[in-house]
């Protein structure tokens, strides 16, 4: 005689080991399977998007760099860049550097953490400190160079605030240099371990087809063979430098972590090229008038595709700011990736995405 | 040297009964649906549909303008993952979608404030 299951709801979060943020998953479950997954999120929604009437466009920089403290950095540059196009700003050439660099920067540091907190999330707890111990680094080449560890603060509409001489451009690639040989370690502790390998590979599967239904963007597309990377628009010094998306083919967490790990080697190289070629230059355009127009502008966060709708109407104040985050627009490729895993695998199949709930609750 | 594509984007206003007919011409190009955004100018929504062709980085937007009490059809039967954008343009703007695959009735945001970006909410 079959036997009979019964369809259960567990509630998943808002508040669970694994995630630092709140987001809530309604998981059905058939017996110990997942069939069905509804999320839901606003409980820390902050309406930062709302502040266009407070603020001023200049201002807003500010605000957009507030969206998330991992990439607060790339979130004002997204911004910026939308306001640039709308004015037709050029901004000078070593400020695209410098953004680069800083912007690849944050990419090392947000990839580092999500590596550590993939580690505990398997319980591999010297992993974790590990790969947060090279993080640290990062975290203090931001702190030297910009003033600010979390948030930066040095976009601004035009340009950059601060500069990096010679002295501080070669002091990045010598401590760049000494966290590219602890990433390999890691590497081989990530790829070939038994323990790790044994949570990672075959679970929470996506194909090409899935993610590309799903919308999904970012590492977590390009882990199932999803060549798709918005650097490749040519945005900042990004025409100048050499790269191609780094991609899987596998589509399961193991993949994903093997992604992420391979751009941190890219981070660093797009790092090293840009330093080499760094022009002298002003660090930012002058601004005249205010934005008269609407921009869609993309940037390639740690996360993935990040867009930023501006739109303005010849006024200081910005009739619209939006900003649709990666992990927004990976919840559907969420749902689907954990329909049919196991209830147990479901925690670290979440964190594979990298949710960021911050970015989503802007 | 990398290969860079850099394409301007296209931008479409259409009318209501348009927009279903045209999203389901963009999903035979197979493009990606990346975002759903609303606004509210000049006393009326202003939506924008925006999709991605990732083959060669185009960003194409369908823009629809209504009143605030007409409804607009969800594409969701198209576009399946549009769901979540569907919902937000509903609970935090107040924007009339309807036939939702998975309509939250309110319950997507936990926020206290009922449609915190729409008119309403101007008005007070």
């Amino acid at each position: 005689m079959a036997r009979k299951h019964k369809r259960n709801i567990v509630p998943f979060g808002p508040q669970h080991p694994v995630l630092p943020e709140p987001i809530h998953l309604d998981l059905v479950l058939d017996d110990e399977k997942v069939v069905g997954v509804i999320p839901s999120v606003g409980f820390i929604h902050r309406g930062l998007e709302g502040l266009v009437d407070k603020r001023d466009f200049k201002e807003m920089v500010y605000v957009a760099e507030r969206t998330c403290g991992i990439c607060s950095f790339q979130h004002g540059m997204g911004y910026c860049e939308a306001v640039e196009q709308i004015m037709d700003i050029e901004v000078p050439p070593r400020a695209k550097y410098l953004r680069t660099i800083w912007g690849e920067t944050s990419r090392l540091h947000s990839h580092l953490l999500w590596l550590g907190l993939m580690a505990d999330a398997f319980g591999f707890e010297s992993l974790f400190y590990q790969c947060w111990r090279i993080r640290e680094k990062i975290l203090d080449l931001i702190e030297l160079s910009t003033g600010g560890r979390v948030i930066f603060s040095v976009n601004q509409i035009g340009g950059v605030l601060k500069d990096m001489d010679a002295e501080m451009l070669k002091h990045f690639l010598d401590v760049l240099a000494e966290a590219e040989t602890e990433v390999r370690e890691i590497q081989k502790t990530f790829m070939l371990d038994y323990t790790v390998q044994s949570r990672t590979v075959g679970v929470g599967v996506m194909t090409k087809r899935q993610i590309h239904a799903c919308g999904s963007v970012g590492p977590f597309a390009r882990a199932s063979g999803f060549k798709v990377d918005m650097r490749k628009l040519g945005y900042e010094a990004y025409p100048d430098l050499d790269f191609e998306p780094v991609i899987s083919n596998d589509g399961d967490c193991y993949a994903r972590c093997d992604v992420r790990i391979r751009e941190i080697f890219q981070s660093i190289d797009l790092i090293r090229q840009a330093a080499a070629k760094i022009p002298d230059s002003e660090l930012a355009a002058k601004v005249k008038g205010n934005p008269d127009g609407e921009c869609f502008a993309r940037i390639e966060q740690p996360r993935g595709e990040a867009i930023y709708y501006v739109r303005g109407t010849g006024k200081k104040f910005v009739n619209r700011m939006r900003i649709r985050t990666p992990t927004f627009a990976n919840l559907p490729g969420l749902c689907e990736m954990l329909k049919n895993a196991d209830y147990a695998d479901v925690p670290l199949m979440i964190l594979t995405i990298d949710p960021c709930i911050s970015c989503t609750e802007r | 040297m990398a290969v860079i594509i850099k394409k301007e984007p296209e931008q479409k206003t259409i009318t209501i009964a348009e927009l279903l007919p045209e999203v389901i011409a963009i999903r035979k190009r197979g493009m990606r649906v990346c975002q759903i955004c609303a606004a509210w100018v000049n006393e009326q929504f202003e939506l924008s549909y925006t999709f991605a062709n990732d083959g060669n980085y185009l960003l194409l937007t369908l823009r629809v303008v209504i009143d605030k009490d007409v409804e607009v059809p969800s594409i969701t039967p198209i576009y399946p993952s549009a769901v979540f954008y569907e919902n937000e343009m509903k609970e935090l703007f107040g924007v009339k979608v309807e036939n939702i695959s998975m309509d939250y009735k309110d319950k997507f945001y936990r926020i206290e404030e009922k449609t915190p970006f729409g008119p309403e909410s101007e008005d007070e």
